[in-house]
This record gives structure tokens, C-alpha cells and sequence, in this order.
């Protein structure tokens, strides 16, 4: 080991403390412990559980094929830590290195990883939102109440947002029987993420499956009953829709707000970080003791021009927690940056969504096998003359080839010709995504500008 | 109980898993996956199986038994 010795000691006696304990959380600490740490390890999680896998929670569950209170992760390894769950933390001193907890115990560090995540943006009208009935999904506790809201035979069940989540919740519920109304602002579902052309897809697919699709409205109110209980809910073209369960999917609010005023440079956009997960404060320096992964990571990507990207996924969790454990416990030269393309995938109406890339960086789409007609096709997003994502529906084994594409910045459109002989030739067209000035859902890939000291990022209200 | 989680980004849909384990892992639809993420522990063995045998190696099991108390609340 090279260095002054700090690094050697830091891993024989330091202290890690991990705040967050959901997926990017433990693979974090498994991997300081794969790599040699033996100092003390803290964990601290809000939620009173284990960590847990959030995807199933939003299918399976809801099926009725896993429950709610049975996702907790798998253990790779041992982690030897000490677990504070049930306690959020509420502050962070920089100087001081301590977090702050909520039952006012503070916890010193040597170093820090901010793995904080996201939560479930609410209903805006706090009234309307507290209506029995009326639920976000993001948690356990809400897959369980959602469970038991479904499984009490709702007349109809309304989800406002036809984003992944709210497309994958509709899904469960006409699987399960029950009359399901979607509400969308844009055009179509997954516009945010996948553009227009994919969407009109996506679309097609909900109401040949019974959903009750009204795209291009926005809820305007929620009605209760005199007992409390949701009854309806104004549309804004004018409309009604009567459900007894309404399901909130408006995309997500990063966990940042413990950290304002610590310093650190963190806002509603999430914490912005060097490609190695190093932590800026506020002034755009880089912190040498504070990293950031998952969910709340803004990090700098060099394939997609070194746009700031926050990536709600799981792969992304996983891969930032091994670079931030890594780099945690490496001298400046052995450290290492994310690289990695990101990558989703969704299921819904029976059909297997996967992405690669970042598809609504795109402008162009070509479908380069299948067609959008048999719902098994593969699209290709092309921005400036390159490659820089695709969608695959049912077609999950080509994607790792369209990956290397992006990886190699290939040329748009295409310059192979594809396996199945195409009637509509290699014409791309207009992907089709909404104007980025006007807010939507939250897409599962936001941009944001590129220094990170930005003022116009750092105070914007949550809604 | 055993724990697993699939890492659907690498699942490509072979269903190997779901001919080895059909208590645990059940296609839905022609590609989609889906699997219970705890499974009693007589199945322990068909599910290691179940993991050697997927192709893209997406399968993570359980490798330590977690002690209850490592994880209850408080400090």
C-alpha cells in the first residue's frame, strides 16, 4: 500500500458510516468488507426494516405472488455492522464529520455514504392526499396497504401517472380483476422515459387490457365521502372518475432535505458527485470523506456527455455502492469511475420492457427488428448522428449487443443491417418526447446542467 | 427461509428457472420473470440448482444466515 499510512489505518480502525439502508446501502457495506475494511461499520436506515428489494413491491406483491413483508435482499457476505434502523438522520456536520440522528444521538465518521434514495412524491393537496383510500406506493408498509386496499374488492381503483410504476400497478389490477382508470398529462404512458412513439405503444397495450386510459388530463381533485374515504376524483377536462382506491404515481422526491445548510452540495435534484461518487459541497469542491450512491447520486457520465444523470434504478444502485466502497478506501490513482450504461427494465400487460442507454437523451427512434404492431421490436434512440440508447419490448437478448453500440458511440442510424428484412427500410423518425421545459411526471432519467454548484437547482420546491 | 433476488438487467428469460424451480420462478408472459423472493428453506437446494443454471447468472442467493438480532432496532 502506498500513501502516508492514513488509508492503512483508515481501514484497520476507521469508522464508515452508510446512511441509507436499502439496496446501494448494503452492497456498499458488503463490498467495504470484501475489499478489506475492518474498522466499524454503521448503518442507518428510517424505515424499520432490513434492507429490502423495492421492484417486487409493484408486481409480484401485487399479484399476490410474493408479500410485502418478504423482500428483504439477500446477503452476500457478512458485513459485521452495526444496524440503526427506524431513525432517520436529520443533519450532517461537515467539520465535525458527525450525522445527526433523529432520537438526537449523533454518529462520527471517518467516511460517509449518502445512500438516501428517493420517496414517493405525495399528492400535492395534503387534505385530498390523507382521504382513507388514497396511497403512494414506494415502501413495504405502502405495497401491504395497497395489498390489502385491492384485496377488499375496490369497484374501481384510479392511478394517477402512467410512469413505470403507475403502468406496472394498473397492469396488477386488471390482472387481478379489478376496473382500473389511468390519468395522464402527457399524450401517453412511459412519454417521460421512452418518447412518444414507444408510449402510443404503451398505450395501445393498456387499453386493449382493459384500463380505462385518459391521457392528456390531469386530476384536479379528490372527493371523500362524510366518513373520510375517497370517492371520486375532477378531471381537468371536466370529467369524473368514481374509485374507491387512488394511487398517487407522480414520480419521486430525493431525500436531500436532512443536508441542507450542512454544506454539502445537495438539493432536490439529488447530491452531486465527481464520476468516482465523491461528494461536491456547495462551492463545486469535491469532499474527500463524503460519497454519494443510488437514487440520490447526480453523477457527471462520460458517454453521455458528461451530463450530471440521476438514475432511479436498481442496476445503478448496485454498481454505484462498489465504486463508491471502492474508491472509499483507494488512493487518489487506483480510484475508479462509473461507468457503467445505465439500464431498466419494466413488466407490464405481459410484456417484458428492458432499456439500455438513456433513450430520452435521444431525438430519433428507429425500430431495427420487429414492429411496434407486434409489440415485439427493438428501438433505437439516436442523438447527434449516434447511438445513445434503446428499447427492447420482449426482445431482451438484443440488448447487450445494442449496448455495445452505445458504448462505442456507433453511428445513427445504424449502419448494420438488421437481422429481419425491414419493409419500412432505415428511415428513423422523430422520437417523440415532451418539451423538457414543460414538467411532467418525473422520467426515470432526469438531465441536469453541468455545473454542480448550480443556484437555480439547489432551492426549487419539491412540486 | 431463503433469500433471493434476481438481477432482471441480466435476466434475458431462458425460464431455466422457472423448469428447475417452478415453487419459486413462473414466467409471466413470453419473457417476464417472476419469482418469490423467500422461499422456505426445503427448497433450498432446487434454488442453488435454479442458480447454477441460469445462463446470464441473474440469480442471487442468500450466502450468510442473517442473526435476528443483528438487525432489531435501537443500537
Amino acid at each position: 500500500m502506498g500513501g502516508d499510512g492514513t488509508l492503512d489505518r483508515l481501514k484497520r480502525k476507521g469508522r464508515i458510516v452508510v446512511v441509507g439502508a436499502s439496496l446501494a446501502g448494503l452492497r456498499a457495506a458488503e463490498t467495504l468488507r470484501d475489499k478489506g475494511f475492518a474498522g466499524s461499520l454503521t448503518l442507518v436506515g428510517d424505515e424499520p426494516y432490513e434492507p429490502y428489494d423495492r421492484p417486487p413491491l409493484s408486481k409480484g406483491v401485487l399479484l399476490g405472488k410474493a408479500s410485502a413483508d418478504r423482500t428483504a435482499l439477500p446477503r452476500l457476505r457478512n458485513v459485521d455492522a452495526k444496524w440503526r434502523l427506524g431513525v432517520a438522520a436529520t443533519g450532517l456536520d461537515m467539520g465535525a464529520r458527525r450525522v445527526r440522528l433523529a432520537d438526537g444521538d449523533e454518529v462520527p465518521y471517518d467516511r460517509l455514504l449518502i445512500a438516501t434514495g428517493v420517496r414517493a412524491r405525495p399528492w400535492p393537496h395534503e387534505g385530498e392526499g390523507a382521504l382513507d383510500g388514497v396511497i403512494v406506493l414506494r415502501t413495504r408498509d405502502d405495497s401491504a396497504a395497497l395489498s390489502r386496499m385491492l384485496a377488499a374488492g375496490p369497484r374501481r381503483v384510479l392511478v394517477i401517472g402512467a410512469g413505470f410504476t403507475g403502468s406496472e400497478i394498473a397492469s396488477a389490477c386488471r390482472e387481478r380483476g379489478h376496473h382500473v382508470t389511468v390519468a395522464e398529462r402527457a399524450a401517453a404512458p412511459l412519454v417521460g422515459a421512452l418518447g412518444g412513439v414507444v408510449g402510443a405503444v404503451a398505450a395501445e397495450l393498456q387499453r386493449e387490457h382493459g384500463v380505462d386510459l385518459r391521457t392528456g388530463v390531469m386530476v384536479t381533485a379528490l372527493d371523500g365521502d362524510a366518513a373520510g374515504r375517497v370517492r371520486s376524483a375532477q378531471l381537468s377536462d371536466g370529467s369524473s372518475v368514481r374509485a374507491d382506491v387512488v394511487i398517487v404515481s407522480l414520480g419521486a422526491t430525493r431525500n436531500t432535505e436532512w443536508l441542507y445548510g450542512s454544506g454539502l452540495g445537495a438539493g432536490p435534484r439529488g447530491i452531486a458527485c465527481d464520476a468516482g461518487c465523491r461528494a461536491f459541497d456547495i462551492r463545486g469542491i469535491v469532499t474527500d470523506d463524503i460519497y454519494a450512491a443510488g437514487d440520490v447520486a447526480r453523477c457527471p457520465h462520460p458517454l453521455f456527455g458528461y451530463q450530471f444523470l440521476t438514475l432511479e434504478h436498481w442496476g445503478n444502485a448496485v454498481a454505484q455502492a462498489e465504486i463508491a466502497a471502492h474508491n472509499m478506501l483507494s488512493e487518489s490513482v487506483d480510484r475508479v469511475p462509473h461507468m457503467e450504461v445505465p439500464s431498466f427494465w419494466s413488466s407490464q400487460f405481459g410484456i417484458n420492457i428492458k432499456s439500455v442507454g438513456v433513450p430520452s437523451m435521444g431525438t430519433e427512434i428507429l425500430i431495427t427488428q420487429g414492429s411496434l404492431e407486434s409489440r415485439r421490436f427493438v428501438g433505437v434512440y439516436g442523438y447527434q448522428g449516434r447511438v445513445i440508447g434503446a428499447v427492447g419490448f420482449d426482445s431482451a437478448r438484443w440488448l447487450p449487443f445494442y449496448q455495445e453500440q452505445i458504448e462505442a458511440a456507433a453511428p445513427f442510424p445504424p449502419e448494420f443491417s438488421t437481422v429481419d428484412r425491414r419493409t419500412d427500410g432505415q428511415r428513423p423518425v422523430d422520437a417523440d418526447f415532451p418539451d423538457p421545459s414543460v414538467p411532467t411526471h418525473g422520467p426515470t432519467v432526469t438531465l441536469s446542467g453541468y455545473a454542480p454548484d448550480d443556484r437555480r437547482m439547489t432551492f426549487v420546491p419539491a412540486h | 427461509m431463503v433469500r433471493i433476488a434476481v438481477d432482471l438487467n441480466r435476466c434475458q428469460g431462458y425460464a431455466q428457472c422457472a423448469f428447475l424451480a417452478p415453487e419459486t420462478f413462473a414466467m409471466h408472459g413470453e419473457e417476464a420473470l417472476l419469482y418469490n423472493p423467500e422461499v422456505d428453506e426445503a427448497h433450498r437446494e432446487k434454488l442453488l440448482q435454479a442458480a447454477a443454471a441460469c445462463p446470464v447468472q441473474a440469480i442471487l442467493v442468500d450466502a450468510v444466515d442473517v442473526p435476528a438480532k443483528a438487525v432489531s432496532g435501537g443500537r
